[in-house]
């Protein structure tokens, strides 16, 4: 389904493969990595939600700039990914 | 593009900005058709659309440009600001991933490519500019024009849309479309759970399937696209669960039978469906989804035709759940204006408009599921009228008829899939209903009987339901709907406003809002 992946970033350090273009958060579902970030208050992960920008569930670190939403971030490479939305 | 300059008194404060004629808000289905009939009714257009490219969701599509030969991060389309340039890679043709991934509605993408070759073509003539990657956080009244105020969306590649500042226009097409409704369940908050607009997302936009054994739940045809998606592509759906009972189109046949291109599509799912053996299963709910720190599993009941559970639950296993109660419309910015709203067929706040597309608001015209969820044909139609309407072009007596079929069809879509009337007396006292505060069910219950939180406003001062990140967009519409049913009274146009009003209609960088005298709380800003 996917097409082949030409570009890696890391994640947290480890290597992360994917499609040009295609969004970050589509990167890491597709690596099977589903949450990157925890909640606050109860300390939950939280990955993926509405996948358009909207719920915010998403965070992470790009490239040292925190609080960006993988689902509209295109993945590009050499991109430093981290989990946690900078307020860890 | 013809266009007058203003002089600001002094000119060291900022540079003098152009009016335009027709300022368009959204690139989906509503915002290309309205640029286009305005552009080609003579205005001047600038078509504003936070994503990086023409579509919308309905369109959405993988990013066009391949990837930068020097490596960079510039891989999406570059051009920001510079004029809608969907074509400086040197064809016209369509990408070779241009069509969308599931295969689905060719129909729909031919829709897509004339209208993106037209605003090509009136991008070339000087008349549009499509400036993607932008959003509008603010939209105001600046004596008889619209000011409208923009900053590149965070997540944009670089090169950075370079910040434009304020567009000035005469008329306003606002088509900001919606977002996926949402009603909480037990586990709702883990990941591997996603909206099923989300999933299609995923799926369109990246090629990527949420999961390999799927259960989707909710209640629209909007389930049906996104199974077949998911099954095309390989994933296993464990369960389609629709909380409604299609057989009742029986009492709207006539209504459906005018459009027989959607029951075409409809059967169009069955056959792709029923090849993957994939049978919906109606008047079902999923009531609890299974998993510590990720999905593991789903239980699904049956409910009666108001939505009471009636029979014991059953697990299945899974690795991800796409939850879709329709779509709830985008009204931050026509509220902002002061827009008049009505509770829609569906039973969200619309905006109302005349059938000229014309809002309450003098300029103002709002086409797409802004006016009422209905589907992209709904959108296109309506955003032509509306294109044309704000150029001051006469009426197309076609595209309005077009306008009425759809709305009729849409009308009968919704009273056969309701929300189900029972859905209040699911979420068990754990369940969060506001995902960013984590406020559960029996916090809100609570602070409704105990504290005398009734009402969307109040249950965000005493409780805080709504007043995280995403601000509100994704609990809303629950949130509200579960206070009324706690009170026992019918959900006003009041509780929906009260949930929809926004100070801000995106996320503004801190940098953007200092220096402004707007007293706009900032939401949730990217430092
Ligand atoms: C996630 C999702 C996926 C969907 N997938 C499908 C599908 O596959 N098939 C289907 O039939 N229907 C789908 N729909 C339903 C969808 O609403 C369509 O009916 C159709 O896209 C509606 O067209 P529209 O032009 O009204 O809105 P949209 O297509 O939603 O377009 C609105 C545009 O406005 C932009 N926008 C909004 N606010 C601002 C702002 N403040 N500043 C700048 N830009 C802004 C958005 O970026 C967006 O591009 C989906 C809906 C969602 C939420
Ligand atoms: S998944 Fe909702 S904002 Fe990214």
């Amino acid at each position: 389904m996917t097409e082949n992946p030409t570009v890696a970033a890391t994640f947290d350090g480890a290597p992360l493969l994917g499609v040009p273009g295609r969004s970050v958060g589509a990167a890491l579902v597709a690596a099977g990595i589903t949450s990157w970030r925890t909640t606050r208050r109860g300390a939950r992960p939280r990955g993926l939600f509405c996948g358009i920008g909207v719920c915010q569930d998403c965070l992470l670190t790009v490239d040292g700039v925190p609080n960006q939403r993988a689902c509209l971030v295109p993945l590009a490479a050499g991109m430093v990914l981290e989990s946690g939305d900078g307020h860890a | 593009m013809r266009e007058q300059v203003t002089h600001p008194t002094d000119p060291l404060a900022e540079p003098p900005l152009r009016v335009v004629d027709v300022a368009v808000v959204g690139a989906g289905p509503a915002g290309m058709a309205a640029a286009v009939a305005a552009a080609e009714a003579g205005a001047g257009v600038v078509l504003l659309d936070a994503g990086g490219q023409l579509g919308g969701q309905y369109w959405r599509h993988p990013a066009e440009a391949g990837p930068d030969p020097h490596g960079g991060r510039g891989c999406e389309r570059g051009g920001h600001g510079s004029g809608p340039d969907e074509h400086e890679h040197g064809s016209d043709e369509p990408e070779p991933d241009g069509p969308e991934p599931d295969g689905h509605g060719h129909h729909g993408w031919a829709t897509f490519l004339d209208l993106r070759a037209r605003i090509g073509a009136a991008a070339r003539t000087g008349t549009l500019e499509h400036r993607p990657w932008t959003s509008v956080w603010l939209a105001e009244r600046d004596g008889d024009l619209f000011r409208l105020r923009t900053t590149p969306v965070p997540e944009a590649p670089p090169p950075h849309p370079s910040p434009r500042g304020d567009v000035l226009a005469r008329r306003l097409v606002l088509a900001p479309g919606a977002y996926d409704r949402q009603l909480p369940v037990p586990g709702w908050d883990l990941p591997g759970v996603v909206t099923a607009g989300g999933a299609q997302a995923l799926l369109k936009g990246s090629g990527v399937l949420v999961g390999r054994r799927v259960v989707v739940a909710g209640t629209g045809p909007f389930l049906l696209p996104v199974a077949a998606g998911l099954a095309d592509g390989g994933a296993h759906v464990v369960a389609l669960c629709e909380a409604a009972d299609p057989r009742r189109w029986a009492r709207h046949a006539g209504t459906a039978l005018r459009q027989g291109t959607k029951l075409a599509e409809a059967a169009g799912y069955a056959v792709r469906l029923a090849r993957h053996r994939v049978r919906p299963r109606t008047r079902t709910v999923v009531t609890e989804i299974l998993g510590t720190d990720r999905v593991t599993g789903a239980r699904l009941a049956r409910v009666d035709a108001a939505g009471a559970v009636t029979g014991p639950a059953t697990a299945v296993a899974a690795d991800s759940v796409a939850l879709g109660w329709g779509f709830t419309p985008q009204l931050e910015l026509p509220l902002m204006l002061g827009a008049a709203t009505a509770i829609g067929a569906d039973g969200s706040l619309v905006v109302r408009v005349d059938p000229a597309q014309r809002a309450s608001v003098p300029g103002l015209y709002v086409a797409g599921e802004a006016t009422g969820v209905g589907g992209a044909a709904l959108a296109v139609a309506e955003g032509h009228v509306a294109g044309r309407a704000a150029a001051g072009a006469p009426p197309d007596p076609a595209r309005r008829r077009e306008v009425l079929n759809h709305r009729a069809f849409a009308r009968a879509m919704h009273a056969v899939y309701p929300v189900p009337a029972a859905w209040p007396a699911w979420p068990a006292g754990e369940t969060l209903v506001c995902r960013c505060e984590e406020v559960s069910a029996a916090t809100l219950r609570t602070a409704c009987h105990d504290l005398g939180a009734d009402d969307p406003r109040a249950a965000r001062s005493l409780a805080r339901v709504g007043m995280g990140r995403c601000q509100g967009r994704v609990c809303g519409w629950a949130a509200a709907s579960l206070l009324a049913a706690e009170t026992g009274r019918d959900l006003t146009d009041d509780d929906l406003l009260a949930s929809s009003r926004r100070p801000l209609a995106a996320h503004v960088p801190l940098g953007t809002l200092a220096g402004l005298d707007t007293a706009a709380d900032q939401e949730g800003s990217t430092p």
